[in-house]
C-alpha cells in the first residue's frame, strides 16, 4: 500500500528571471515497506522533496498523497495533525527538547496530539525498544552519545506506529561506523513496513536502500532499485 | 604477490595440501579472489624452489606442504612491512572521462550512467553486509573494502560533474601568473 504518493509535482520559487524550478514535475510512490533513498548535488531538490512530502511546504503544484490522505487544501493545524499522526521526521541534528529526558523526547509527539499520557508512555517505551535502547529511557540527553540520540530521534519519529519517516541527512553528524548502525536501524523499520525516505549526500549510507532516486536540478534524472534478494555474491567481483 | 603470502600465512598455522590451500584462501578472503588450482600449484612449486615451504612426504600423492623456518620469517616480513602503491593501477574509467572530457562526448551523462551503476554496485555489497555472519571479521573487512571504494568512486564522479559543470574561464578570468611567462618569453624573444 502506498504511503507516500506524489504525482507531477512541481515547486517554483521566485518569478520571471529569477525563478527557480526546485522541484519539476517529480513523481515518487513509497510503499509501505519501502527505504528510498534521495541524491543529488546541492540544490538539486532534495530537501524541498522531503518539505513537500511531510506538508512542510505548499507553494507547490501537482499532487500528494500521504497515508491516503491528499494534502491539496489542507489548512495548517489539518496538516499537522496529519504529521503529527502518520509523519517522522529524524534530522542531522536530532531535534530533542533538551530539556526531556529520552522517553519524554519520544512520547513528545502522541503528548501533543493529547494522547493519553500513560499510553503515550507506553507507547514511547515500545519504541525505544525497538529501537534497542529501552534501557535509556530516563536518562537525560546529556547523558548518551550521538549514536543514541539519533536513534532516540528514530523511536520519536515511529512512536504511535507511524508509517512514514523522513530522514534528512540522519547521519550527517555521526562517524561512518555509527552511522552504519543508525542506517540499520532504518533499515530495520523499513523490513518491518515502515516507509522510510532519506536523504543524503553519502553514497555508503544510501547502499542501505532498496531504491536510490538521483535528483538533478528538480527533475529526477534517474533510479536504481535492487531485489532484497539473498542470492547476491561478491565472487568474480 | 598476495597469493604467495597468502599460502604461506595459511601453512603457518598447519600443513596442508593444494586445494586445501586454495579453499582455505578464499574462506579467508571472502571469495573476492578466487585462485584456479593451477595458480596454486605453480606458487607452492615455487615457494618449496625457495626453501619457504617443503613437502612434509615427497613420495605422498597428496603433496602436503610445511612451512619452513625461512617462510615463517618471510611472512613476518610481510606482515611488518607496509605495502607501497607507488603505480597508480590502470583505470578504465579516469581513460574515459579524460577523452570525454577532451571531446564532444556528453561528459554529464557518462557520469550519471558511471554513478548510477556504482551506486547498484554499492547496494549489493552493503546488502551482502547485511547478510554477512557479525563474528566474521575477515569476510567484513573484505566487503567493506567494496563498500569504501564504490563510496570513494561515486564520490569522485560527483566532483567530476562539479569540475565538468564549472563555466569555463575566460582569459580575463586567467591569473596573473599565468601570462607573466609568456610576457617575459614574448620580451626573450624580442
Amino acid at each position: 500500500m502506498s504511503v507516500l504518493q506524489l504525482d507531477a509535482v512541481t515547486r517554483i520559487y521566485g518569478a520571471g528571471a529569477s525563478e527557480v524550478r526546485a522541484l519539476d514535475d517529480v513523481t515518487l510512490t513509497v510503499d509501505e515497506g519501502d527505504f528510498v533513498a534521495i541524491m543529488g548535488p546541492s540544490g538539486s531538490g532534495k530537501s524541498t522533496l522531503l518539505a513537500i512530502a511531510g506538508g512542510l511546504d505548499q507553494g507547490w503544484t501537482g499532487s500528494v498523497t500521504v497515508a491516503g490522505h491528499p494534502l491539496q487544501g489542507l489548512k495548517r493545524d489539518a496538516l499537522a495533525r496529519l504529521r503529527r499522526r502518520h509523519v517522522g521526521y529524524v534530522f542531522q541534528d536530532y531535534n530533542l527538547v533538551p530539556t526531556l529526558n529520552v522517553i519524554e523526547n519520544v512520547a513528545l509527539p502522541l503528548e501533543l496530539d493529547r494522547t493519553d499520557p500513560s499510553w503515550a508512555r507506553q507507547s514511547a517505551r515500545a519504541a525505544l525498544k525497538r529501537l534497542g535502547i529501552a534501557d535509556l529511557a530516563g536518562r537525560r540527553l546529556d547523558q548518551i552519545s550521538g549514536g543514541q540520540r539519533q536513534r532516540v530521534a528514530i523511536a520519536r519519529a515511529i512512536v504511535g506506529d507511524r508509517k512514514l519517516i523522513l530522514a534528512d541527512e540522519p547521519t550527517g553528524a555521526l562517524d561512518s561506523a555509527t552511522g552504519d548502525d543508525v542506517m540499520q536501524r532504518l533499515r530495520l523499520l523499513a523490513d518491518d513496513g515502515v516507509a522510510v525516505v532519506l536523504v543524503t549526500h553519502e553514497a555508503r549510507h544510501a547502499g542501505w536502500a532498496d531504491r536510490i532516486v538521483f535528483l538533478r536540478d528538480g527533475r529526477v534524472v534517474d533510479s536504481t532499485r535492487v531485489a532484497n534478494d539473498p542470492a547476491v555474491l561478491l565472487a568474480g567481483a | 604477490m598476495s597469493i604467495k603470502y597468502g599460502l604461506l600465512a595459511i601453512l603457518d598455522e598447519s600443513p596442508a595440501y593444494g586445494y586445501q590451500l586454495k579453499t582455505e584462501f578464499e574462506r579467508r578472503t571472502a571469495s573476492a579472489w578466487p585462485l584456479n588450482i593451477g595458480q596454486v600449484y605453480t606458487t607452492l612449486d615455487r615457494l618449496s624452489r625457495d626453501g619457504l615451504v617443503t613437502p612434509l612426504d615427497p613420495t605422498d600423492d597428496t603433496r602436503t606442504y610445511a612451512i619452513t623456518p625461512a617462510g615463517r620469517a618471510e611472512l613476518k616480513t610481510w606482515f611488518t612491512t607496509p605495502i607501497e602503491q607507488t603505480t597508480p593501477p590502470r583505470n578504465d574509467l579516469a581513460i574515459k572521462l579524460a577523452l570525454a572530457a577532451s571531446t564532444h562526448a556528453d561528459l554529464t551523462a557518462i557520469i550519471q550512467a558511471q554513478r548510477t551503476a556504482t551506486m547498484r554496485t554499492l547496494q549489493h555489497y552493503t546488502l551482502a553486509k547485511r547478510q554477512a555472519d557479525a563474528s566474521d571479521t575477515a569476510w567484513l573487512m573484505v566487503v567493506e573494502l567494496m563498500i569504501f571504494t564504490a563510496e570513494a568512486e561515486i564520490r569522485w564522479l560527483d566532483h567530476c560533474e562539479g569540475l565538468a559543470s564549472r563555466p569555463t574561464p575566460t582569459r580575463s578570468d586567467a591569473p596573473a601568473a599565468v601570462t607573466a611567462p609568456a610576457q617575459s618569453k614574448d620580451k626573450a624573444v624580442r
